[in-house]
């Protein structure tokens, strides 16, 4: 098998993985924000090098990337106007007219992608059936184009009333405008996400319209410069949805890159749950300034339609854009090593969400830092080695530590007998019952029980955290994969080819309409295929959903639609809807509001781990004493070590507390397990 | 661990409640509740004292409902309960103000012994009557009212309850199921506190309760402490049904407490526009705590500090049996008048006034239509709002709903659910005071027919003939209107046809600027003239 190249570029760091014949070759460079391509070029050269290959060998390439992200979050778009319906300029900047945070006088919504002054309105109007109420007038739309030419506009985003219902009036923009304006990108509504409500879809298509040049600069330019290098296989892009796309529809759709770097982590622990046949999984991704939680069951990460980008108040729903596009569902928290910790004037220790980050970073650091965060927390609870961290790199202060946890935390927490152990310990206890709570909601939210769960923890601080979150969650056991610093790109490599369709189209089970239901499936498997087709091997599965309710609720929930009648709908309703609710409503008439299809190329059930001879040296014969520290590397096999112990690697330590214990199992995983 | 285990039980009750709120919003029936998140839902202890409640819902239930548990319990007995009773009433004194209002109480039961209550509450779009709408002379015209009684008793439905309930509402597939959804959501919670209970190795509530309460009510009178002692007065007149009502406040602040009077206001109107004391005081106590200790959680120590009182017999303390359908309209002005006392005890914090009061019209077929209409029946209870006043360093926020909590719903979902056309609804340019800060902007709503029929229009609307005042020398905002496009004005209250092929124009008011016109910012007066929103 041909060598496999993955590439997560994030904020801070662009991690590059190939996967050989007989070993994963990892590497970490900085990411180069102004030309993106130049550090995955970096990386790429480092990996073929060390792998001894070149770059002939390389037989896929897999990427994901926060670029678009970031460029929504840092409002770095393109001039992007919104053509729509006349009388409804301000859909996108109205919302849901309502404030996120209701004792908080002086919060701001957010800001729309698109100012007011370009978002420009034409005569035009369907109804809920989509009939022409009032007809596009096409020079209505010709007469828009000097005004775009005189701005510079880059993009144009078009989002009609009713376009679900009927996109003809979008399609006569999108031809005018393509005609008149080639050079500028155009997104319609009723592409990117053909359902009903109509902020959240113009919302959709607004980010998609002003990350789209500069998504599909980036991706041209680093296909000439892959190519350019001699790397010329087949080229896909990671979804936040957790499947692989073309890089030609990444760069049409690219919203629906926007978490993608998560999205891999998610597909690591899902993959890893398969192949050690864990049925139901929770996976957390902790990092410095968030943690992410995802709930996977039989190998299958819980997936969605809506996110949020930039929750820019104190990651509350509702403070950031909506997007409806297929995400793996994960709850983000403001809880990560570098989250500051302090005492409110209620005497509550709070932790986060305002986060030090790696700039300055922690206290202990010593790099300017001058706030408690939970990693100096950790540093006095004696959970980190200071010489050894990050790989040796950093030497930890711990005295700048316990300054600032004395100083933010025991003094205004306990007064003048204020125990700086004692408070270090109730800053890990409030950010563990933080995520532990983030956790629990998110179960309960979907309906799935969180106890029982193996919980797989990888980014550099969960591994730290994980043993007491699982304590509080009631769970036995706690995984840590290796190399978990890459797990994102190591993700990638297990994610199948794949893509997710939706349309909204109005079936009362009462009224069943066989006809429809073929004909909207038919009509998204020729979209999804001609978008899958051409870049996946072998064959071809289908997931089919319907977005159900009872006739009269507001929120539809996903019901399996495998089988497409109307019995079949509504025992998979009634099963879903019990798992959710505990409870049907008897004698209540059920409706399908919108439908998806996802077509994925058969996996083809790589594994994410390397070959465990490769996964560890087993040098060591000692076993350590209680209350030690360990290198990942020197972990004996066979005869678990027993907490309290620290198991020390170059990313990130696992804290395996008294009344667990730690082994390492043939992949190189660190499971930790309750002891009997 | 002791001291922080009670810190993470009560991280942990914020928790649930909010997860209670979340299954509540998403299996509701009626859309103001599930589109537009028209409810609450709180945990209290045994003796019906709040210990949280979820931030997501709007003040106007919450604080009500925070009252309303002890009135059940003074109905029944905690040791008259037993594991799967469910308690319910839409009472507007017992409840939160007005018949639309179903609240369900649940006791949860830990080894037998009774240690919390789980309470809810949701908007129900039609309770019969003369459906939702001012125009009621007496509470006995606008729809079935159910005392506190048992919906559930240990596990099993009153089903003769049902079924009265469901034969007196003109949706009764929406009713029904909100009872359903109300139940489900408090046994939710119930199930995730004794998950609590057992984490954190508790018998009882009642020690970490008392703390929670303590502490919050301590941190509350604290901060109140630190503001200048004396009486200060705000006189805000509002429209009313037929004749302006005069809202009167007197705050009073006394050490480490706050007295609201609002003697001296109008006496009861004759229609639907009275207020249960219940709703005054949730909405007088909103006034204060959205700018004092907002930091503090809100439950029973946090409010206690707070005393509310209006006059017996006045509108702003309706008894039976008064109409107080529509309460919210004056309800929901109430803030701006505590805002507008506090602002002369502690400058610079609170905003101008501002449109405040939602715009909710209920839109329904005409019996008999006439012509040859198909006149499909249909109802709708949209949400509108105007712009909230400046803030003290901020312009205000342009249609957005304060003080009520609620989000609005979109065109698309009323265009599927009523046979309606909105033809406009967009910014209303030039309506926000002008100020230093501008008071946020309202909106024009145009409707029409589909099939050009005639229909009907229930309005409950405030600020057409009394603008919201800007503050420290900002204008007021613009005052709204309501009338047939080409044709007459409309009354802001009570029962309207619009004609056939006539369209319905709704202009939402502008909030009130902050601070004189001539101090402001000329980019930020650039920005505005560029985005055409003077």
């Amino acid at each position: 098998m041909a060598d496999r190249l993955a590439v997560d570029i994030g904020g801070t760091f662009t991690d590059v993985v190939l996967e050989t014949a007989d070993r994963p070759v990892t590497t970490k460079v900085l990411t180069t924000h102004a030309e993106p391509a130049d550090g995955v070029m970096v990386g790429v050269a480092q990996v073929l090098e060390r792998a001894g290959t070149n770059a002939d060998a390389v037989g896929v390439v897999l990427h994901g990337t926060t670029l678009a992200t970031n460029a929504l979050i840092e409002r770095r778009g393109a001039k992007t106007v919104l053509v729509t319906t006349e009388g409804h300029r301000d859909v996108l900047e109205m919302a849901f007219e309502n404030r996120f945070e209701q004792y908080d006088l002086n919060i701001d919504r957010p800001q729309p992608l698109v100012p007011r002054r370009w978002r420009l309105t034409v005569p035009e109007r369907m109804n809920a059936a989509g009939e022409v109420l009032t007809p596009l007038d096409s020079a209505a739309v010709t007469q828009l184009v000097p005004r775009l030419v005189e701005e510079g506009i880059e993009s144009v985003a078009v989002g009609f009333l009713h376009g679900y219902a009927n996109p003809a009036h979008e399609h006569l923009v999108r031809d005018v405008l393509g005609t008149a304006l080639p050079d500028a990108s155009i997104t319609l509504a009723s592409d990117v996400c053909p359902e009903i409500r109509e902020f959240e879809r113009f919302s959709t298509a607004c980010a998609n319209a002003y990350v789209k040049p500069l998504m599909s600069r980036y991706l041209a330019d680093l296909r000439d410069r892959l190519n350019a290098f001699g790397v010329r296989c087949p080229f896909l892009m990671m979804t936040s949805g957790g499947g692989l796309c073309s890089v030609e529809t990444a760069r049409e759709f690219p919203i629906r890159l926007v978490e993608s770097g998560p999205a891999g982590g998610a597909i690591l622990a899902a993959r890893i749950a398969a192949e050690l046949e864990l049925p139901r999984v929770v996976s957390l991704d902790m990092g410095g300034t968030t943690a992410k939680i995802c709930l996977i069951d039989d190998g299958e990460p819980l997936l969605s339609r809506s996110f949020e980008v930039d929750r820019s108040y104190r990651f509350r729903k509702g403070s950031g854009l909506p997007v409806r596009i297929p995400v793996v569902e994960m709850v983000e928290i403001g809880a990560g090593g570098g989250s500051l910790a302090s005492v409110d004037r209620l005497g509550r220790i709070q932790v986060g969400p305002q986060s030090a980050g790696s700039e300055p970073g922690p206290a202990c650091y010593g790099r300017g830092g001058r706030h408690a965060t939970v990693t100096d927390a950790d540093v006095v609870l004696d959970r980190l080695d200071p010489t050894r961290f990050a790989g040796g790199t950093l030497h930890l202060n711990v005295d700048a530590a316990r300054d600032v946890v004395e100083v933010d935390v025991a003094g205004p927490w306990g007064g003048a007998q204020g125990d700086v152990y004692e408070a270090a310990n109730a800053v890990a206890e409030v950010v563990d019952e933080n995520m532990a709570a983030a956790a629990r909601a998110h179960a309960a939210e979907w309906g799935k029980e969180i106890a029982s769960r193996t919980l797989i923890a990888f980014g550099g601080a969960a591994p730290i955290h994980a043993a007491n979150i699982a304590d509080k969650l009631e769970l036995d056991a706690v995984l840590v994969p290796p190399a978990a610093g890459v797990g994102s790109a190591v993700g990638f490599l297990a994610a199948p080819v794949s893509y997710e369709v939706v349309r909204s189209r109005y079936l009362r089970l009462s009224a069943f309409d066989q006809s429809v239901l073929d004909e909207v499936m038919a009509d998204m498997r020729a979209e999804a295929e001609a978008v899958v087709g051409p870049v996946a091997q072998g064959e071809l599965s289908e997931i089919r959903r319907a977005y159900m309710r009872y006739v009269g609720q507001g929120f539809e929930i996903a019901v399996p639609a495998e089988v497409g009648t109307a019995e079949g709908l509504r025992s998979a309703f009634d099963a879903a809807y019990e798992q959710l609710y505990g409870r049907l409503i008897p004698g209540l008439d059920v409706e399908v509001l919108s439908w998806t299809l996802t077509l994925l190329a058969g996996s083809k059930g790589t594994r994410v781990h390397g070959s465990s001879s490769n996964a560890r040296a087993r040098t060591s014969t000692a076993a350590p004493g209680n209350d030690s520290r360990i290198a990942r590397q020197d972990l004996p096999e066979g005869n678990p070590v027993v907490g309290p112990v620290a198991i020390v690697e170059d990313q990130t330590t696992t804290v395996v507390p008294a009344g667990f214990e730690a082994r390492v199992d043939g992949y190189g995983n660190v499971i930790l397990r309750r002891q009997p | 661990m002791s001291k922080i285990r009670d810190q993470l039980v009560w991280n942990r009750l914020l928790a649930i409640v909010e997860e209670q709120a979340q299954t509540l919003m998403r299996t509701a029936f009626s859309a103001v509740v599930r589109e537009a998140g028209d409810l609450s839902a709180g945990v209290f202890d045994t003796k019906g004292a709040m210990l949280a409640q979820a931030v997501t819902g709007t003040p106007g239930h919450v604080n009500a409902m925070a009252a309303s548990v002890g009135k059940f319990l003074a109905r029944y007995p905690l040791v008259d309960l037993a594991p799967g009773d469910v308690l319910l009433t839409n009472d507007p004194w017992d409840g939160t103000g007005h018949l639309n209002d179903f609240t369900v109480v649940t006791p949860v039961f830990r080894n037998e012994r009774p240690v919390a209550l789980f309470a809810a509450t949701s908007h129900i779009a039609d309770v019969g009557g003369r459906g939702f709408g001012p125009d009621g002379g007496e509470v006995f015209e606008e729809g079935l009212r159910v005392p506190i009684m048992k919906l559930f008793d240990k596990g099993e439905l009153d089903d003769s309850l049902m079924r009265l309930v469901v034969a007196n509402v003109r949706d009764p597939v929406v009713a029904e199921g909100d009872l359903y959804s109300l139940t489900a959501c408090n046994r939710n919670g119930g199930a995730q506190l004794l998950k609590a209970m057992r984490d954190f190795d508790l018998d009882q509530l009642d020690d970490v309760g008392q703390w929670i309460i303590d502490t919050s009510r301590s941190a509350m009178r604290d901060e109140i402490r630190g503001l200048p002692d004396g009486v200060y007065r705000r006189e805000m007149a509002v429209d009313g049904y037929d004749e302006p009502v005069e809202v009167s406040c007197s705050l009073t602040i006394a050490g480490d407490r706050i007295d609201i009077d609002f003697a001296g206001s109008s006496g009861l109107s004759a229609f639907g526009i009275n207020v249960p004391s219940n709703y005054t005081e949730a909405y007088a106590s909103f006034g204060v705590r959205c700018v004092l200790g907002n930091d503090i959680p809100n439950n029973a120590g946090s409010l206690e500090p707070i005393n509310v009182r209006a006059p017996a017999g006045s509108i702003l303390n309706a008894e039976p049996p008064a109409a107080v359908s529509a309460r919210h309209a004056l309800g929901q002005m109430l803030p701006d008048v505590v805002l507008g006392c506090l602002d002369q005890a502690i400058p610079g914090v609170a905003p101008a006034e501002g449109a405040s009061c939602i715009w909710n019209p209920v839109l329904r077929n005409l019996a008999t239509a006439g012509g040859n209409f198909t006149n499909a029946p249909f109802v709708i209870n949209p949400i509108f709002n105007g712009g909230t006043g400046a803030r003290a360093t901020k312009d205000g926020l342009s249609t957005t709903a304060f003080p009520s909590g609620v989000r609005t719903t979109p065109t698309e979902v009323n265009e599927v659910t009523a046979p309606l056309i909105i033809q406009r609804r967009e910014y209303r340019p030039g309506s926000g005071g002008a100020g230093k800060y501008r008071g946020g902007l309202g909106q024009t709503i145009e409707i029409a027919h589909a099939e050009g029929a005639p229909f009907v229009i229930s309005k409950m609307f405030e600020r057409i003939r009394h603008p919201a005042r800007g503050r420290r020398g900002g204008d007021s905002g613009a005052p709204g209107r309501v009338y047939i496009k080409g044709g007459e004005e409309l009354r802001g209250k009570g029962q309207d046809v619009v004609p056939r092929g006539a369209t319905l124009v709704m202009e939402t008011p502008g909030g009130g600027g902050t601070g004189s016109v001539g101090e402001r910012d000329l980019a930020a007066k650039a920005r505005d003239e560029e985005a055409g929103l003077l």
